[in-house]
């Protein structure tokens, strides 16, 4: 929960700083209703067209609007706007060195506090009633976060899974809600890993307990040790090389989880945007094939939100194996874990002989 | 040309090029899992959980390609 909360505000952190530059809806647009997804309100107070790509942009990228459907304006309309910032007056701000960090919400981050407090409620209903043999809700819960520890354990061996478990069940399941709550239809829900800072934030935090788990694990001497890519001393005429290499090979991990991501989320909604975007740019009349293409998308996206999340966790618990995998004190306690050396259960390098004293 | 029309342009070769590799690496995958549950139905689903994962993985690097291209396509 803790890791939860600092996800949340990192990400609140960094997300603002786009917010300040991204597509401002300067004149609310003319949009033609689509009854089906409901992805495009109807017409606006202010009856100015836009044209189709800033359109997809508009509701891909983050802003400052939350458009609902209800009761505004003296009519039932699909867009009634929030204005996030005028609720808030622009006063989030926080002043620090010289430097602002502009903390008023905006679309993403009320949907990145929407799927915390989906993820919270349903937790903690589930995890209500413990028993040795668990019913319902909790049932269903412990399938899923055994699952995630399935990948922890394989990753990183048994004794040490337990320990990151509670970080990768955190990022999996709120990875998976923001993706799932970004399917749902109405403007009112977009999909925040869709924001790069998002994922830049979750990628960061992989990061930041990968090179916690390696230094605990090697000392900071064999951490530095290491980051000349097991080359030896004698051969030392190659570490200016394969120091910047390894250097970058550290930073170059979190960034393809970041971009992975992001990337995948952002190119399912515009693929979807643009299938159902043909209506108003051919004819009304292709609208079947449209929407019938599109629910094949949609289902597609389903997938790929679990898949994603899936694959954030396996890699960031990839990554943070291979961090331990190093570790020295591992011989220290091969009496306790019957000789298991090196990551994952099933290894048999290096495992003593199983007469062990 | 002006530079506006060749960046898009190069956006649209750009995708176009993005999902020849991508379908590609992601066709060669198939096929190879599905020699693989051939060969041996009873590891399919071990098969298939590898498949998952290498397939989101390739699809990631292209997608790295795709935003390139998105971006020069919206940097109006």
């Amino acid at each position: 929960m803790i890791a939860h909360a600092a996800l949340l505000a990192l990400g609140l952190t960094l997300g603002q700083h786009e917010a300040a530059g991204t597509v401002r809806e300067q004149n609310p647009q003319a949009k033609v209703e689509a009854p089906e997804h409901g992805e495009k309100g109807e017409a606006g107070e202010k009856a100015e067209k836009q044209d189709l790509p800033t359109l997809m942009l508009e509701h891909v990228a983050n802003g400052d609007t939350i458009e609902y459907p209800g009761f505004c304006h003296g009519r039932l309309a699909w867009n009634c706007e929030l204005n996030l910032r005028a609720l808030t007056g622009g006063r989030w701000v926080i002043h620090a060195g010289g430097t602002q960090f502009d903390m008023n919400p905006s679309k993403h981050t009320i949907m990145m506090w929407f799927a915390s407090i989906v993820l919270l409620v349903v937790f903690g209903v589930g995890a209500r009633k413990r028993a040795v043999v668990p019913h319902g809700l909790y049932n269903f819960l412990e399938l899923l976060v055994q699952f995630v520890r399935d990948i922890a354990i394989s990753n990183m061996g048994k004794r040490h899974a337990d320990r990151f478990v509670p970080y990768l069940c955190s990022a999996f399941f709120f990875i998976l809600f923001m993706n799932l709550l970004g399917l749902l239809p109405f403007t009112l829900f977009s999909v925040a890993t869709g924001n790069i800072s998002v994922t830049v934030a979750l990628a960061g935090f992989t990061f930041i307990i990968t090179q916690y788990a390696a230094i605990k694990e090697q000392g900071i001497g064999g951490y530095f040790a290491h980051l000349t890519g097991g080359v030896p001393k004698s051969l030392w005429w190659i570490w200016p090389i394969m120091i910047p290499v390894e250097v970058m090979g550290l930073f170059t991990k979190p960034f393809a989880l970041t971009v992975r991501l992001f990337a995948n989320m952002v190119a399912g909604h515009f693929v979807i945007l643009s299938l159902l975007g043909l209506i108003f740019a051919i004819s009304f009349w292709v609208f079947p094939v449209s929407v019938a293409i599109a629910m094949a998308m949609f289902m597609l996206e389903i997938f790929v939100a679990f898949v994603q999340a899936y694959i954030f966790t396996m890699l960031s618990a990839l990554f943070i194996g291979l961090g331990l995998a190093h570790g020295h004190d591992e011989e220290e306690h091969s009496e306790q874990s019957g000789g298991e050396h090196g990551v994952g259960e099933d290894s048999y390098v290096g495992r003593k002989v199983p007469s062990h004293g | 040309m002006t530079n506006l029309a060749l960046s898009f342009l190069a956006a649209g070769i750009g995708a176009g090029l993005c999902v020849i590799g991508v379908g590609l690496g992601i066709g060669r995958l198939a096929a190879a899992a599905m020699e693989g549950t051939a060969r041996q139905p009873t590891a399919s689903s071990d098969i298939r959980t590898s498949m998952i994962i290498a397939s989101a993985l390739i699809e990631g690097a292209t997608l790295f390609s795709t935003v390139v291209c998105l971006l020069l396509a919206i940097k109006v």
